[in-house]
């Protein structure tokens, strides 16, 4: 059992403002990663809930229990809440050998020799790296390093792990092993893990939760399909996602049968509960339309309810073709599946499922229709 | 910070005041400030106040005045009376052109070994690099001593090597500015090699190929690319030679004393050892120390800035050496001739003259003796009314003395240093940690003579608790500890910033309190840090005359001291196997702490 309420952090170093009211609920469980751009805050956060860093407003409760107080100047020591972090460095202290690293914070908490001997050899055998017990930190590639990190720190059992960046140091291939070693890890051992990065794939890829970070604010916390879909507001739509979002000028006008938009694609009429809680202005305003590359179909043949479009350029890159297709006097990047072949200037015909679009007010950015699928359906049924 | 006011309520005061006192690092910080207040700031403004205070001496001299006045009786003496000019004037602008006179010379001949030893392709480069700093390691007061042995005449003494020859030495050239010039020369043209010689190292070679590229002859490419990346260290070795020589005590005492030639500091320590205005002493003192300390923030405005050029050119480990073509083998030459001619050739004389019945008198088997070695008060047939070292209680009483001292400072010191170091590395951006930096970096603003006539005035009456020191070795090991801890503490902090804070922050996560962090993580890894902080403390005592000559009493004599003493008392040959002492000492710590401690030669002291 692990619920961690997190409510109008402010964090301040000297006058920098680095985390500005910040609040945020944790479940039990929770696979939560905090992403966002480097300087946002996101390590802040970590750091706030370790206990390195006192914030100067608000609070933090473990499970009900005050962790932080800010009005009472009360913060409980880092070792009293019952949790452990990964460093982005590791922070595997050099002059210890991989068991005894991991056997430290066991020997502090006055464990029994054969119970230490237990947990170490435990947390080794999880992350497959027994044999190295004996070597210094050292003597260990950049991968075994990090796994004895994480073994260091699942060794005393904690109820809340904290992970920052924890494989910005490692190249693209064992980023992937790690990826799902931890995916597997926070299955088996059913521990709630706050995860810092700030690689979108990682995020996507491994969280039950997703909290966006800019500028020391919290945007917008949603699980990850959700959290794809359905950005927030334009500049959430825009870091998400590789290819980027297409950006498409509107013009939209709230009307009797719903949300009518019109851009270079035509006119689409959106039924209202499609519609996000945004207040929207009276009559005809300003709107961009967000479209995910890969929910765009190009077909070869027209046929009713197509688009018409000419291709601008392709990029065959083996398990996916990039196409970038010009509609009137726009250029818009559509994402397929597979080798495909086309020559510049070739006649085509983009399907566009408008459930798969997303409205944005282009005045307060902010994300006026929802993408309706099944699977976010399914997501939200969980 | 910034943030709503919050209420104050007990609970949170009692939170704020529980946060802050079982901290044991905060108590740690509490304790060093006051600590560097007490040993730094306190000695500085009590000086200050000596100096506006009228003593029992001078109460004759100051119509109406009773002992503890508050008068300007010594600025006045010192700058407006007709003393000034004899006290004041004369000895500052002897001070201040052998200072100019000394880095004009020292820098350039500095620059240019730098320049060869690491960018040109001179043959056995690595044997040359060494020999290059050895004169660093030297004791500047040890080379005075062979400048001595070389060219002292017998007016004054006894007879050097030169007179010995039947060469008439005149006085202006035995003793006097020319002499100490030239010493502090070879002192400091290895300081500002060393200087020069990492800036140069720091510049890629890349930069100086695209010079090339571009159609520069290699003229144009020191003149326009090289020069002026490595100028801001050239100007801060400048300053620093400059700073420091006009400060410097033993050389000029050793070379000067005798033919009347006086510089500040050593008018200043005649003035502290006179029966009367002792004050106009300090007064001297704080003229030192405005000097030196100003051409030290001067050096930090002007260079301070530009400072950055010398990382630029980022990897800097490419180095292609430049061709000498022709001139290689001359230049190799020449640079042997100028080693021997300035160091080999004075450390033989002087361990030569050491064996020698009568100086100057030649190396014929009837002039050499071990007598000043080994000899037991013989009256028969020595004109010398003292044993040889080795069996002078004076000698091994000092070399005790030295011994102790060194061992015992360098201990405190390089323990203090990695103390401060460790606040300072972790108040990197917090007000404790750059006010620690600050104070700490005070003592290295002083000329070593007048640092110690700061402690010399503070302590010498009893404080608080602690009674007066004076004579005392508890003085001698407070004083060279305080001195030190600018150098003691930059070799802390870079210690300790190795060491990073996340390993730390790991252990806290894990439960682990204050003390246990220090013990089982700090510790473990500041070890070999430590290691090479404490062998550059031990050498740089070993080798100290200027800090502790004021402190000298019959029981706490060191070995610099004692040869100091041996030289005045015309005794050349027992100053000169005192001198051999410590140089052999000096050199064989030098290796010890690069052969195990990993020491760098060229981060020691001055």
């Amino acid at each position: 059992m692990s619920k961690l309420v997190l409510s109008h952090i402010d964090k301040y170093y000297g006058t920098n403002h680095v985390l500005k009211d910040l609040s945020l609920e944790i479940e039990d469980g929770d696979f939560m990663t905090l992403l966002g751009p480097s300087g946002c805050g996101k390590t802040t956060t970590l750091r706030v809930i370790a206990g390195l860093e006192r914030p100067q407003n608000g609070n933090l409760t473990i499970d009900d229990n005050e962790i932080i107080n800010c009005d009472d100047a009360y913060y409980a020591e880092p070792s009293k809440r019952n949790l452990n972090l990964v460093f982005q460095s590791y922070a595997l202290w050099p002059h210890m050998t991989v068991f005894k690293n991991i056997a430290f914070g066991l020997k502090v908490k006055k464990m029994g020799t054969k119970e230490i001997e237990a947990a170490v050899m435990n947390s080794l055998r999880l992350m497959r790296i027994e044999e190295f017990k004996d070597r210094y930190p050292n003597e260990l590639s950049g991968g075994q390093q990090q796994r004895v990190a994480i073994a260091r720190a699942i060794a005393s059992d904690p109820k809340l792990l904290l992970l920052d960046e924890p494989l910005s140091n490692l190249d693209a291939k064992l980023r992937i092993d790690m990826r799902s070693e931890l995916k597997r890890l926070h299955k088996e051992m059913g521990t709630t893990i706050i995860y810092v990065t700030h690689d979108q794939v990682e995020a996507l890829t491994m969280s039950t939760k997703i909290a966006l970070f800019r500028d020391g604010r919290l945007v917008q916390v949603a699980k990850p399909i959700e959290f794809y879909m359905n950005p927030v507001d334009l500049k959430s739509a825009d870091f998400i996602g590789n290819p980027r979002i297409n950006f498409i000028d509107a013009v939209a006008e709230l009307k009797e049968e719903g949300l009518k938009v019109s851009s270079e694609l035509g006119t689409n009429v959106f039924p209202k509960d499609q519609l996000t809680d945004e207040t929207l202005p009276t009559g005809e305003f300003k709107a961009v339309i967000g479209l995910r590359p890969e929910q765009i179909h190009v077909q070869k043949e027209p046929a009713p309810g197509l688009i018409p479009a000419k291709i601008y350029a392709s990029q065959p890159a083996g398990s996916e073709t990039l196409v970038t297709v010009s509609v009137g006097a726009l250029n818009i990047l559509a994402k397929e599946i597979g080798i495909l072949d086309y020559v510049i200037n070739e006649p085509v015909y983009l399907r566009i499922n408008p459930n798969k679009l997303n409205v944005y007010n282009y005045e307060s950015e902010r994300l006026i229709k929802r993408v309706i699928s099944k699977k976010l359906n399914d997501e939200n049924d969980d | 910070m910034s943030g709503t006011k919050k209420p104050v309520t007990f609970k949170r005061l009692k939170n704020q005041f529980l946060s802050v006192v079982t901290n044991p690092f905060n108590l740690i910080v509490f304790i060093t400030l006051v600590l560097l207040v007490v040993l730094i700031v306190i000695p500085l403004l009590r000086m200050l106040q000596t100096t506006f205070t009228l003593a029992t001496s001078e109460i004759r001299r100051v119509p109406g005045g009773a002992a503890g006045d508050f008068t300007l009786y010594y600025w006045t003496r010192l700058f407006a009376s007709e003393l000034s000019a004899t006290k004041l004037w004369k000895p500052l602008a002897n001070s201040l052109m052998i200072g100019a006179v000394t880095s004009v010379i020292a820098v350039p001949l500095g620059a240019v070994l730098a320049w060869l030893m690491v960018r040109s392709d001179l043959p056995a480069k690595k044997i040359m690099g060494l020999l290059i700093i050895v004169p660093y390691m030297i004791p500047s007061w040890c080379k005075a001593m062979s400048w001595l042995a070389i060219f002292r005449n017998s007016r004054t003494g006894k007879p050097g090597l030169l007179e010995g020859f039947g060469l008439m030495i005149p006085d202006w050239l035995a003793y006097g500015p020319v002499a100490m010039i030239l010493t502090m020369v070879l002192h400091y043209y290895a300081f500002s090699y060393i200087m020069v010689s990492s800036a140069l190292r720091s510049v890629n070679s890349e930069l100086e190929e695209m010079g090339e590229i571009q159609g520069a002859s290699k003229l144009q490419i020191l003149r326009k690319i090289t020069l002026p990346l490595v100028t801001p260290a050239i100007l801060s070795a400048a300053i620093m030679a400059f700073s420091k020589s006009i400060g410097t005590y033993g050389v000029a005492a050793t070379l000067g004393l005798r033919a009347g030639y006086f510089t500040l500091s050593t008018q200043m320590r005649a003035a502290l050892e006179g029966s009367s205005d002792t004050n106009l002493g300090y007064v001297m003192a704080l003229l030192l120390i405005v000097m030196a300390s100003g051409t030290i923030f001067a050096n930090q405005k002007m260079v301070g800035t530009r400072k950055s050029y010398e990382t630029v050119g980022g990897k800097g480990t490419r180095h292609t050496p430049i061709p000498l073509g022709k001139a290689k083998y001359p230049i190799c030459g020449g640079l042997i001739i100028f080693l021997v001619i300035a160091m080999v050739f004075p450390t033989l004389i002087l361990i030569m003259e050491t064996f020698q019945v009568n100086t100057g008198g030649g190396y014929a088997l009837s002039n050499l003796t071990t007598y000043y070695w080994t000899g037991v008060n013989d009256v028969t047939n020595q004109s010398v009314h003292v044993p040889g070292i080795f069996n002078n209680p004076e000698f091994l009483g000092a070399l005790k003395n030295t011994i102790l001292l060194t061992v015992i400072t360098a201990v405190i010191t390089a323990l203090c240093g990695q103390i401060l170091g460790y606040i300072s590395a972790r108040g990197r951006n917090k007000w404790y940690g750059k006010l620690t930096e600050q104070l700490v970096f005070v003592p290295y603003l002083m000329p070593s003579v007048a640092f110690s006539a700061i402690y010399l005035a503070m302590w010498s009456k009893p404080h608080w608790f602690i009674p007066s020191l004076y004579g005392t070795f508890a003085l001698l090991v407070l004083t060279s500890v305080v001195k030190h801890f600018p150098f003691a503490s930059r070799a802390g902090t870079a210690n300790m910033m190795q060491i990073s804070s996340e390993l730390e922050e790991a252990a806290e996560i894990q439960g682990a309190g204050f003390f246990r962090r220090i013990t089982r993580i700090i510790i473990p890894l500041a070890k070999q840090g430590f290691l090479s902080g404490f062998m550059l403390v031990f050498i740089s005592i070993a080798k100290e005359l200027d800090l502790i000559i004021l402190l000298m009493s019959t029981k706490n004599r060191t070995l610099s001291y004692l040869a100091f003493t041996f030289s005045k008392d015309a005794l050349p040959q027992m100053a000169d196997a005192v001198t051999v002492c410590v140089l052999a000492f000096v050199l064989v710590s030098y290796w010890i702490a690069y052969r195990f401690g990993g020491a760098d030669v060229s981060k020691s002291w001055g």
